[in-house]
């Protein structure tokens, strides 16, 4: 959920873009963290690990525990909370360590 | 390879005012961090500072980043962002400071290194602790403050020290509802000014408490609490469940000091200042030859603190570059330990005065 009224900071700018997370559109801002439009979107569950299919999500958002990683425009094991949005990115729950998309 | 006078690595508080000294004192510095934006974490502080007017008392946090930022870009300082520094060696005109900018190795090397790499939130461990919904305070806060999402809508905070009263405030401000803070000692960590702002909006403080599990499939649906005892105990019988989405983690942070160890810095262990902390003197200076510490990496402390240290190292650097005379230097310096020590007063900051203390004691003796 975004925080839209705020008693000391002004009003943000909208959402300007759109990601792909699993294939369904998300709103998100240029530039904002990957993992701040996901949980905006409700999102919470960002990968499963690789023996036991655990969820994990956001937790330290400074780009230090990894636990937010995801496979980003084919790239796996991108620190979400770290990574800002572009238009267009492709984000998708990473299982386990994750997989290289298929060369074209 | 290229070479400048000072390189300062962590773009927050600390390493902005140490930058800000070096050019005041006519040097040439470098201000190299692994983010995209500098501040560190100075944006997602929205309250009001503490102290007097020449600590910035009464301005919110976010301000001082941007007074900070316009005062270095003023004085012409160069800064290299998306740069993380994975290494510093021992070079013939200094330290070498290697790190990664755009996918390429790159180093510069600096005559005098100013390591202001600050701290990480610890974690605490509890079954269902991995569980989405489960994160740092801090973490929370950059979620709310900064990108102005809410990470959660109904939170149990786990710390009653100053960042888990300030976060559960700020959290409130966004749109929130914080159920409960819990925490294990038997009374309140923080200022009673944050407390009382918790309590006046009626949230409950429940001290001699902590988490027992979090519950939940896919993320946070619930946690069992339960009341200890003067031993730290989970005293039986005592267990509640209530339901909730997120958990948020305030349990002090740890400076983050590999770079130190991998310089060679000798350490202290002091659990005040957040364990093990790299022996630094009276002007920041650590047992490596060149290299200074200011911030969090010296003792985790708070903002204010940080940038004063950093000025520290900024002038003492700048001193032992020449810039400054000896007897320039040291009112300069003198000032500065005036205006530390009157934020190290009061029941709080006795603890850190006291264990800055004992660092300078431990670096006047070389070895502990």
């Amino acid at each position: 959920m975004r925080v839209t009224k705020h008693p000391i900071l002004p009003e943000e700018a909208p959402c300007d873009v759109t990601i792909y997370v699993d294939g369904k559109e998300i709103p998100a801002k240029a530039g904002e963290p990957i993992a701040a439009a996901l949980l905006a979107a409700g999102i919470r569950v960002f990968r499963k690990t690789a023996k036991k299919g655990y969820p994990r999500g956001i937790f330290c958002g400074i780009g230090r525990c990894t636990d937010c990683v995801m496979t980003v425009d084919g790239q796996p094991n991108v620190r979400t909370c770290v990574t800002p949005v572009r238009a267009g990115m492709k984000v998708e729950t990473q299982i386990g360590l994750g997989r290289w998309a298929e060369q074209a | 390879m290229r070479k400048v006078q000072v390189i300062v690595i962590g773009a927050g508080p600390a390493g902005l005012a140490a930058c800000i000294e070096i050019a005041k004192a006519g040097g040439k510095a470098v201000l190299i961090d692994e983010n995209g934006k500098p501040g560190g974490q100075l944006f997602k502080q929205i309250h009001k500072f503490f102290g007097s007017r020449e600590h910035r008392a009464g301005v919110r946090g976010y301000n001082i980043g941007n007074q900070l930022l316009k005062e270095t870009e003023d004085l012409g300082v160069e800064v290299f962002l998306d740069s993380p520094v994975y290494g510093l060696f021992r070079h013939p005109e200094g330290i070498l400071v290697s790190y990664m900018h755009e996918g390429r190795e790159r180093g510069l090397v600096g005559e005098k290194v100013i390591l202001a790499t600050g701290a990480a939130e610890n974690a605490l461990t509890f079954p269902g602790g991995t569980l989405p919904g489960v994160m740092g305070a801090g973490c929370a806060q950059t979620m709310i403050n900064v990108n102005r999402v809410l990470p959660g809508e109904k939170i149990i905070m786990v710390g009653s020290g100053n960042v888990g009263l300030i976060v559960s405030y700020q959290l409130m401000q966004a749109g929130a509802d914080v159920l409960a803070l819990i925490e294990a000692a038997p009374s309140i960590g923080g200022y009673g000014v944050h407390a009382g702002k918790i309590r006046r909006a009626g949230v409950p403080i429940l001290v001699g408490h902590t988490i027992k599990r979090v519950i939940g499939r896919e993320q946070v649906e619930a946690v069992e609490i339960v009341a200890l005892d003067e031993k730290f105990r989970e005293i039986p019988g005592t267990e509640q469940t209530v339901a909730c989405d997120t958990v948020c983690i305030a349990v002090g942070l740890t400076p983050l000091t590999e770079l130190a160890w991998m310089a060679g810095c000798e350490f202290a262990f002091i659990p005040a200042l957040g364990g093990h902390i790299p022996i630094h003197d009276g002007d920041m200076a650590t047992t490596v030859a060149g290299l200074y510490v200011a911030g969090d990496i010296a003792g985790a402390e708070e903002a204010s603190t940080a940038m004063e240290e950093g000025r520290l190292a900024g002038i003492a650097a700048s001193e032992a570059l020449g810039l400054y005379g000896p007897a320039t230097a040291a009112p300069l310096k003198e000032a500065v330990w005036t205006r530390m020590d009157a934020l190290r007063t009061g029941p709080f900051g006795q603890k850190r005065y006291e264990a800055k203390a004992q660092m300078l004691e431990i670096a006047k003796g070389g070895k502990q």
